[in-house]
């Protein structure tokens, strides 16, 4: 099993990349050189990496190559060039599995990582989903704040899990009840008003306000995006 | 969905070392009963169930047919504050079922299943919140009074110092285990409390009020106060409720709540509380059960006597209250006889089947009576056509013992158990020579 973590190069990356590696829910971790990669080899292998052209391209192959000869685990790869460096990818396809031009749209690379991720990797994508403090294991179903394990019952830690999912967004509570519950609950929407307030009070006075109420519309977790382009 | 919940349940007692699991479930007349597994059987349990010998359980099986099922539910888990953190447990609430798979007749929890099921498929969510009344005591010695703590010299901390702590303490774990509260305060009468919860579905909040009465007297217990639940412990005083809060829900939103009338009220909560009111006496004995309850139901004491409704009339066995702000969320009506002695999961299901019934007849809600009916005389609540409340355990057994309704709700196997051992608990008072007896009669006779 690897781990859920993408080596990124150079150190520190172009900030529209590590932008949109944070807002897809990627973890990631940058490196400025292939030695300082093959120093930090995590035990149980990266999920994936990027390497940017280019700023160096020399080094970028130099780092390509240092997870290329990790002969036990293929690394799904992804370089970005700019156009033109297109040359350079001649003869050199086993060293990257797709690529992508620079300066690259958030979208277009969002795509390809998933698709890249899809079919070299049979275990599900990250399996810890943080915000801020707030950390979810997928695969433990453990809720921690600030290091502090939540005791929480399974629909609350559904509901926590969906809201951190999708941070910013407004849903109403019929939205929450159909995405979270997703079945004839004995309830009715005032359910989703009581997990909420249980959330709440779980996540300790200084994290409440992390569910946020829209006055008559439902309720948002955490910030409203701030998407510059 | 079910497996999910289940392997949530596996991974969290992993994950969080738990070591033991209780499994919870309730007898007919509403006390709490346990029994503990290893992590190691958990898997087990969720899967297949635990067998037990149902005969050793009040009101649970006859002797022939005895080995009864416990089947964890899932959504109940929870682990819980007060266990050793290097030892941590948990607890899931159970459902009995027979050997071959169908629902027990005589598990509580199965009987309020089946009849919010049935509202269900007619529409209807049941919602509920509790105001629970209760009373702080030190630790009770047999044939005393209870003595309020108030009167209890040896505390050394100063009563509000003790009870202020152990609410703000009960309240706490009560958050932890996912019961949320809504208010919290100082009664009427000494050393007594009331502790309001929000509303929750029917089944969740019947777990919560089992949960309720065990957090509220093991907290108490570890400051050596004695908590309690009784409806009238001390004469002369307010006795302790379960004012319900009650509403029902459908797909579209508060089903009780119209924008058109004057007190909000829609036709639903309106046939509903006439259904409540028409078959108020049958279910008494249900939501009063015990000899105790029925000195509680006296006048004076803000409990209600008469079979009534009015808005903001606390005298009245229903009570409008006015939401705040006119949210439609909010419209709800308050059932005031219930006490906190009652078996939740019965006195649920006898409820919303009198409400349900009212519906489904369109029984027509009769007029407010929105004088004070503690202050008018029997001859004019008759005028008025307003009956009373059964005025003892023996009385309300009689009503209910001719009522389809409660048969129906409760199901063949705990209407009949029931009934027997209520019947038996009469008796056992009738045979008593009480203080007031030997007070008025022994010298003057």
């Amino acid at each position: 099993m690897t781990s859920d973590l993408i080596a990124v190069f150079p150190e520190p990356p172009p900030p529209e990349l590590a932008r949109t590696l944070d807002l897809a829910g990627y973890r990631w971790k940058a490196f400025s050189s292939a030695d300082e990669l093959s120093k930090a080899e995590i035990a149980d292998g990266w999920m994936g990496a990027i390497v940017c052209g280019d700023a160096d391209l020399e080094a970028a192959w130099a780092f390509c190559r240092v997870l290329r000869k990790k002969d036990s685990v293929v690394v799904p790869l992804l370089v970005l060039v700019t156009g033109a460096q297109l040359d350079e990818l001649t003869l050199r396809d086993e060293l990257f599995d797709d690529f992508c031009l620079q300066p690259f749209h958030p979208r277009e690379l969002e795509a390809r990582l998933r698709h890249l991720f899809s079919y070299t990797t049979t275990a599900p994508r990250a399996e810890l989903v943080d915000y801020g403090e707030l950390v979810l294991n997928l695969e433990t179903y453990q809720a921690s704040v600030e290091g502090r394990p939540l005791d929480l019952t399974y629909m609350e830690y559904e509901l926590l899990k969906f809201l951190v999912q999708n941070p910013g967004k407004v849903f109403t509570r019929e939205m929450l009840l159909s995405r979270v519950w997703g079945y004839d609950y004995y309830g009715g929407a005032r359910t989703v008003d009581v997990h909420i307030r249980r959330l709440r009070a779980k996540l300790g006075e200084e994290h409440a306000n992390l569910i946020q109420t829209v006055r008559s519309v439902g309720y948002r977790f955490g910030q409203s995006p701030r998407w510059s382009p | 969905m079910m497996d999910q919940q289940r392997d949530y349940v596996l991974r969290t007692v992993e994950e969080r070392g738990v070591r033991l699991i209780r499994l919870w479930f309730t007898d007919v007349l509403g006390s709490l009963k346990s029994f503990a597994i290893s992590p190691a059987e958990l898997e087990n349990a969720l899967e297949d169930g635990m067998t037990f010998d149902g005969s050793s359980i009040d009101g649970f099986s006859r002797i022939q047919e005895s080995d009864v099922l416990a089947i964890p539910d899932p959504n109940t888990f929870v682990t819980l504050p007060w266990a050793d953190a290097k030892a941590p447990e948990a607890r899931i609430f159970c459902d009995i079922h027979d050997l071959d798979g169908a629902p027990f007749g005589g598990d509580p929890r199965q009987v309020l299943r089946r009849n919010l099921q049935r509202a269900h498929a007619s529409g209807y969510d049941f919602l509920i919140a509790p105001d629970i009344e209760f009373f702080y005591f030190a630790p009770p010695e047999p044939g005393q009074a209870p003595r309020p703590l108030d009167e209890a010299s040896f505390f050394d901390l100063t009563t509000t110092d003790v009870t202020g702590s152990l609410r703000k303490e009960t309240i706490r774990t009560l958050e932890t285990l996912s019961i949320p509260v809504e208010y919290s305060f100082h009664e009427d009468a000494p050393s007594q409390h009331e502790i309001d919860l929000r509303h929750t579905d029917a089944l969740t909040m019947a777990d919560s009020v089992m949960t309720f009465r065990l957090v509220v007297k093991e907290v108490a217990a570890a400051q050596g106060v004695h908590a309690t639940f009784m409806p009238k412990p001390l004469e002369g005083v307010q006795g302790s409720g379960m004012h319900l809060h009650l509403s029902l829900s459908d797909g579209e939103g508060n089903a009780f709540y119209s924008p058109d009338d004057a007190y909000n009220l829609s036709p639903v909560a309106k046939h509903f509380m006439a259904g409540l009111l028409f078959h108020a006496s049958e279910i008494t004995a249900v939501t009063n059960q015990t000899v105790n309850s029925y000195k509680r139901l006296v006048p004076g004491f803000e409990a209600p006597v008469h079979v009534s409704w009015a808005r903001n009339n606390r005298s009245g066995l229903i009570r409008v209250p006015i939401p705040k702000r006119a949210n439609p969320l909010a419209t709800r009506i308050e059932y005031r006889s219930p006490d906190p002695a009652c078996n939740p999961y019965l006195a649920f299901s006898v409820i919303l089947a009198a409400g349900l019934r009212g519906i489904e007849q369109k029984y027509e809600l009769p007029a407010e009576a929105d004088a004070n009916l503690f202050e008018m005389g029997d001859d004019a609540l008759t005028k008025l056509g307003i009956d009373q409340l059964p005025q003892s355990l023996s009385d309300a057994l009689k009503v209910m013992e001719n009522s389809s309704l409660v048969h129906e709700a409760l199901g063949e196997h705990i209407f009949e158990w029931f009934l027997r051992n209520k019947r038996s608990e009469w008796r056992g008072y009738k045979t008593q020579v009480t203080p007031f007896e030997l007070s008025r009669y022994l010298r003057s006779l």
